[in-house]
């Protein structure tokens, strides 16, 4: 039992594990939506593109939530809008965009004469170095997130599903659209530090992927997705703890380690499956 | 509602043209024509989905969209993604979602009119099944029960009964048919030139411009269907068949 209880004595890595479950909620929340709108691509791109924003907001000695949120909104809205005025399919615009920006990020971060340790951390997460300011930024952002999907997942859920229908009932199907765009980015500001820009993409799907092999049923997708992206930040931290690992990475290997259980084992997709045949 | 000198398209190419039309209230009519045709299309118009280049557009007394409230559109059925995570209840009860505002939650009377609505279209029995382990008159079905949950005034269905077999055609048509004749007005755009002549009482033949509007005698005068329908129409006796790819996806402009 020491082996479970000997961390919590440090300050740090309870600092860490309240920071990595709620990252690992927000992002399964907002990733159901993400893997059931299909841009999971979209969700990669975001995060490479907060990276300028992050250097541009140390060269200014600002607060890096904010230099990440503005640099990802805007990149999330400018693909929104290339994709609709552009007459570009969605992943042409996204990989122009995002390769840009991720460039323009390195091209000011080798800009920076002394080699900077703590926006390396930005790329590849650094939960166990998270202070106490930065959590309490990082939980009002996340609940901010959480709360607005709370208030229209009905609406989000209609519109990701049928938006011809819905826009035909009168839901604003094209400000849903920007707003989750504007959530996806958001997101990614809150997981910067906890997993890093490089591998949040695998916070935001993995959960609802998992989800998807268990259940074809809305509520108890969100469920599962929420379970996992609870879970796997406590395992993974701990693991991390005790291998000496880079915690991010060991977050998001637990989280690929539960998905491909659900695949072997689970009732869609599984080697044990029914030979009936998979619902749908 | 009515449309005057309407213009419209995607990307620049032209889908529709010059199109002027009335539809009463409490009406039935079909929107008949080729793939490509524009049916969609005058549909998108009159939902507030697509903006016309040019022409007036009055739908239930306001432009189109500023009624959305009291409209329920029915997508083409190879639109919608069938293995979405959803019961056949839960895809009905979107129909109640545009009512309820953000803020509520689907309460007693929203279940009441989602089981009525199921009831409605005879998937009763159906409700807890995911939408993609359904037939394909059943997916229609249930499509059509979310839109009478919904309690629109006026009916916007693309495709309703293509490739459906002749039972659910019926029953799905029968209660269009009731919701007519409570006073609202239904819309439908079909391959199905048999199923529009025995169904509706009113037929719009499109091919980009008009090209006949009437009753379904009048409409299926065969010289009017050979100039929309070209090669693809034969005449054996006094039945006019056609020869239509009617299971193609329609290839009108992208998908949302």
């Amino acid at each position: 039992m020491n082996a479970i209880f000997d961390p919590l004595r440090y300050e740090f890595f309870i600092r860490a594990l309240i920071a990595s479950s709620l990252v690992g909620v927000v992002c399964a929340v907002v990733g159901v939506y993400i893997v059931l709108r299909g841009l999971a691509f979209m969700g990669d791109a975001i995060s490479h593109s907060a990276f300028p924003g992050v250097v541009f907001a140390y060269l200014l000695k600002g607060p890096f939530y904010l230099g990440a949120t503005i640099a990802a909104v805007l990149t999330s809205l400018a693909i929104g809008w290339v994709t609709r005025r552009g007459n570009l399919r969605g992943d042409t615009a996204i990989g122009v965009l995002f390769a840009g920006m991720f460039a323009l990020g390195v091209f000011l971060f080798s800009r920076i004469p002394n080699y900077v340790g703590d926006l390396f951390g930005f790329l590849f997460g650094e939960v166990l170095g998270i202070s106490t300011g930065d959590l309490i930024a990082l939980t009002a952002l996340g609940l901010i997130v959480l709360a607005i999907v709370y208030v229209l997942w009905k609406e989000l859920l209609y519109s990701t599903f049928d938006p011809l229908g819905a826009a035909a009932s009168g839901l604003p199907v094209e400000q849903l659209d920007y707003l989750f765009l504007a959530l996806i980015a958001l997101t990614i500001v809150v997981s910067l530090q906890a997993v890093g820009i490089i591998m949040v993409v695998a916070m935001l799907v993995t959960p609802a992927a998992t989800a998807q092999l268990l259940t074809l049923r809305f509520t108890r997708l969100m469920a599962l997705a929420i379970a996992v992206g609870l879970v796997a930040p406590i395992v993974g931290l701990y693991l991390s703890f005790w291998l000496d690992a880079a915690s991010g990475a060991t977050i998001v290997l637990v989280e690929t380690a539960i998905f491909l259980v659900a695949l072997l084992v689970g009732p869609r997709s599984g080697l044990f499956r029914a030979k009936a045949g998979r619902p749908g | 509602m009515s449309l005057t000198s309407v213009s419209a398209g995607y990307d620049g190419r032209v889908a529709v043209e010059d199109v002027t039309l009335d539809i009463a209230t409490g009406s039935l009519t079909a929107i008949l024509g080729p793939n490509g045709g524009g049916k969609t299309t005058l549909l998108k118009i009159v939902a507030g989905l697509l903006r016309p280049w040019r022409g007036t557009v009055l739908v239930l007394g306001g432009p189109p969209g500023r009624e959305a409230h009291r409209v329920a559109y029915v997508p083409q059925a190879e639109l919608v993604d069938w293995g979405f995570p959803v019961s056949v209840w839960d895809v009905v009860m979107m129909g109640r979602y545009p009512g309820l505002g953000p803020f509520r939650r689907p309460g007693s009377h929203d279940r009441d009119r989602v089981r009525d609505a199921l009831t409605q279209v005879g998937m009763g029995d159906r409700a807890q099944t995911q939408i993609g382990a359904l037939s394909g008159g059943q997916r229609r079905r249930a499509f059509l029960a979310r839109a009478l949950a919904a309690d629109p005034d006026l009916y916007l269905l693309d495709e309703p009964v293509t490739g459906v077999d002749v039972t659910t055609q019926e029953d799905l048509m029968a209660v269009l048919g009731a919701e007519a004749g409570r006073g609202k007005t239904v819309v439908a755009t079909t391959h199905d030139l048999a199923a529009a002549a025995h169904h509706f009482e009113r037929l719009i033949a499109v091919n980009r411009r008009i090209v006949a509007d009437g009753n379904p005698d009048q409409v299926l005068a065969s010289d009017v269907l050979a100039e929309i329908y070209g090669g693809h129409l034969i005449t054996i006796g006094d039945k006019t068949v056609l020869l239509d790819d009617a299971h193609h996806h329609d290839p009108e402009g992208p998908r949302r």
